[in-house]
C-alpha cells in the first residue's frame, strides 16, 4: 500500500499498470458532457509550487477539480516564502488547514520526501530539482500504451540533457519496471556517470543518436536545462542541435511506427525542429491531454479509499 | 494506493459457513427468461429501451436479457455498461476500488427507457450511485431496475421493477451469484454462518 507518490520506483509493475488502467477508464469519462465526478468531494488538494510550471500545475488542478476536490493553489511567489518562511513551516500551515493531499514541486531534490514526514496527507511529487517527476513518467507510459498498444518490449530512446532531467530518471525507473528497454543518449557531459547496464539490465547508454534511431519505437527528446547549468557542457547550441537535435532527416531514420515524445517545455530549433514537433508522429499535445487522466488516476488511487 | 479487494469477504468465525444453493443453472435460465418476458410485457415490446449492466455481474446479465428478448420477439435492445465506483458513498470506508468500464449503448440514453441490471439488490446504495452516474451521462425518459436476487435490508427508498427471486436473508449472510461468463458456472448461493 502506497500513501505517497514520491518516486517512480514506489510503483511496482502491478501498481503502475493499475494507475494506467484507471487512467484509461477516466479518459473515457472525459469525453462526455458532464466531466465532473463526485468522487473526491470534500477533500482538499494543495498545489504547492516553488518552481514555475505551466502544464503540471494546470493538469493537477484540472484533475483534482474533475474529481470534485477543493483545490488550493500555492506558489512561492506572493506567499510568505518570499518573507523567508521555511518549507517545514509552510508544511505545518498546510497541515493545520487539513490538506488531504499536497502536490509539490520544488527546486531542491528530495524536498517532497522531507515534506512527507511533516504532513499527514498524501504527498505527490510533481518534480523535485534534478531528481524525479513520477506523474510525467506515468503519463509518458500511458501515451506509449495508447499509441503503440503496450509498454513491455518497447525500445525507448531518451535523448538530451539526461543529467539534469527528473523526467529522464523517473522514465528510466518506470519504463524498466514495466518491461521496456531504455537507451539514454546525449553528449557524455550530460549523461550521469552511474547510468548504465549496472543500474538495470534493460538500460544502456549511447552517445550516437543516428546509430540508435533505426531501432527504437519511441524517441523522447529532453530540453537542455540551461537554468540548472553552471558550467559549459557543450561547445555551442548549434553543435548540440546538429548532433542531438531531432530534425526531419533524423526522423526519417525512425521505423514507420515510431513516435516522438517531449515532456515540454520545448525549445524549438534546439533539441527538436518545428517540423518534427508538429508532425503526425509527435505526441506532444496528446501527452498534455493524457496528463489530466493520469493525474486523476493518481489522486483517485491515493485519496479515493480508506 | 491499495489493491482492490475481492468482493467476497470471508467470515472468520470458528465454524465453517453453511452454503445453500438457491438457484441452479436451470433455475437461473428460467429466471432470466421470465424477466425478459416481463420487460417485453411491461415496456410494450421493449421499444426505445436500453439495458445498462452494472459491473461486474450485471454486465453479462444485461447481455443475456438482451439475447433472450431478441430470441422471443426479435427486438434488438442496445446494451451498455455503467460503472458506478466513482459515485459510491462508501469509498472512504474501504480500500481503493478498481474502476470498471463504462460503455454507452449505441445511440446513447437520452429520451430512452433505461433498465439498470444488477445481480443482487441489498442496501440499494449501488443503485443510488447508478442513478447519480446516469444523470451525468444524459437524461433517460425513465429508469427501471432489474435484479436476479432481492435479499432485503434496504437502506434507501429503492425498489426493483423486475425481480428474479426474493430471498429473505440475515444481514451477516452473503448472496453469491455466479455466472458462467465470469465464474465458469451458473449458480446462486446463500452463504451464512453456522449457528453457535
Amino acid at each position: 500500500m502506497i500513501k505517497h507518490l514520491l518516486s517512480a520506483a514506489d510503483l511496482d509493475a502491478q501498481h503502475a499498470t493499475l494507475v494506467l488502467d484507471t487512467a484509461t477508464e477516466l479518459a473515457n469519462l472525459s469525453s462526455r458532457e458532464v466531466k465532473k465526478l463526485p468522487t473526491l468531494r470534500g477533500r482538499t488538494v494543495v498545489n504547492l509550487f516553488y518552481e514555475d510550471s505551466t502544464r503540471t500545475r494546470i493538469s493537477f488542478e484540472a484533475a483534482a477539480k474533475r474529481l470534485s476536490a477543493d483545490v488550493i493553489n500555492f506558489s512561492a511567489k506572493g506567499s510568505s516564502v518570499s518573507k523567508g518562511e521555511s518549507l517545514k513551516d509552510t508544511a505545518l500551515t498546510l497541515q493545520a488547514m487539513g490538506a488531504d493531499a499536497v502536490v509539490v514541486r520544488h527546486p531542491a531534490s528530495g524536498a517532497p520526501h522531507r515534506l512527507a514526514s511533516w504532513v499527514d496527507g498524501s504527498v505527490v511529487n510533481a518534480g523535485d530539482g534534478t531528481h524525479e517527476h513520477p506523474t510525467q513518467a506515468l503519463l509518458d507510459a500511458y501515451t506509449m500504451r495508447s499509441r503503440l498498444g503496450r509498454v513491455a518490449g518497447l525500445h525507448v530512446a531518451i535523448v538530451g540533457d539526461v543529467l539534469h532531467s527528473r523526467v529522464a530518471r523517473s522514465n528510466v525507473l518506470l519504463l524498466t519496471t514495466l518491461g521496456a528497454k531504455v537507451t539514454v543518449i546525449g553528449p557524455p557531459t550530460l549523461i550521469p556517470v552511474d547510468v548504465g547496464p549496472a543500474l538495470s539490465p534493460d538500460l544502456s547508454v549511447s552517445y550516437d543518436l543516428d546509430a540508435v534511431l533505426p531501432d527504437v519505437d519511441v524517441v523522447m527528446m529532453l530540453r537542455v536545462q540551461r537554468e540548472r547549468m553552471n558550467d559549459s557542457y557543450f561547445p555551442s547550441t548549434r553543435e548540440y542541435a546538429r548532433r542531438y537535435g531531432l530534425d526531419v532527416a533524423r526522423m526519417r531514420r525512425l521505423p514507420e511506427h515510431a513516435i516522438v515524445m517531449h515532456p515540454g517545455p520545448m525549445v524549438r530549433g534546439m533539441e527538436i525542429t518545428p517540423e518534427v514537433a508538429d508532425s503526425a508522429r509527435s505526441t506532444i499535445v496528446e501527452q498534455v491531454a493524457n496528463g489530466v487522466s493520469v493525474r486523476m488516476a493518481v489522486l483517485y488511487l491515493l485519496l479515493g479509499g480508506k | 494506493m491499495a489493491f482492490p479487494q475481492a468482493a467476497s469477504s470471508s467470515t472468520t468465525s470458528g465454524s465453517p459457513p453453511s452454503v445453500k444453493v438457491i438457484l441452479t443453472e436451470t433455475d437461473l435460465q428460467r429466471v432470466v427468461d421470465r424477466i425478459a418476458h416481463q420487460i417485453l410485457e411491461k415496456t410494450d415490446g421493449a421499444d426505445g429501451t436500453v439495458l445498462l449492466g452494472i459491473p461486474t455481474r450485471g454486465v453479462p446479465l444485461a447481455r443475456r436479457l438482451a439475447s433472450r428478448i431478441a430470441a422471443f420477439e426479435s427486438v434488438d435492445v442496445p446494451v451498455g455498461v455503467l460503472d458506478v465506483t466513482l459515485y459510491r458513498d462508501d469509498l472512504r470506508l474501504r480500500a481503493t476500488r478498481a474502476l470498471g468500464p463504462t460503455e454507452m449503448p449505441p445511440g446513447g440514453i437520452d429520451g430512452r427507457r433505461v433498465i439498470l441490471v444488477d445481480d443482487v439488490l441489498f442496501s440499494g446504495r449501488t443503485v443510488r450511485a447508478a442513478l447519480d452516474a446516469l444523470s451525468d451521462l444524459g437524461r433517460p425518459s425513465s429508469v427501471q431496475l432489474a435484479v436476479i436476487v432481492d435479499r432485503g435490508h434496504r437502506e434507501l427508498p429503492i425498489r426493483a421493477d423486475y425481480v428474479g427471486k426474493n430471498i429473505p436473508t440475515a444481514r451477516t449472510e452473503i448472496v453469491k451469484v455466479a455466472l458462467a461468463e465470469i465464474d465458469g458456472i451458473d449458480e446462486v448461493k446463500l452463504i451464512g454462518e453456522e449457528t453457535k
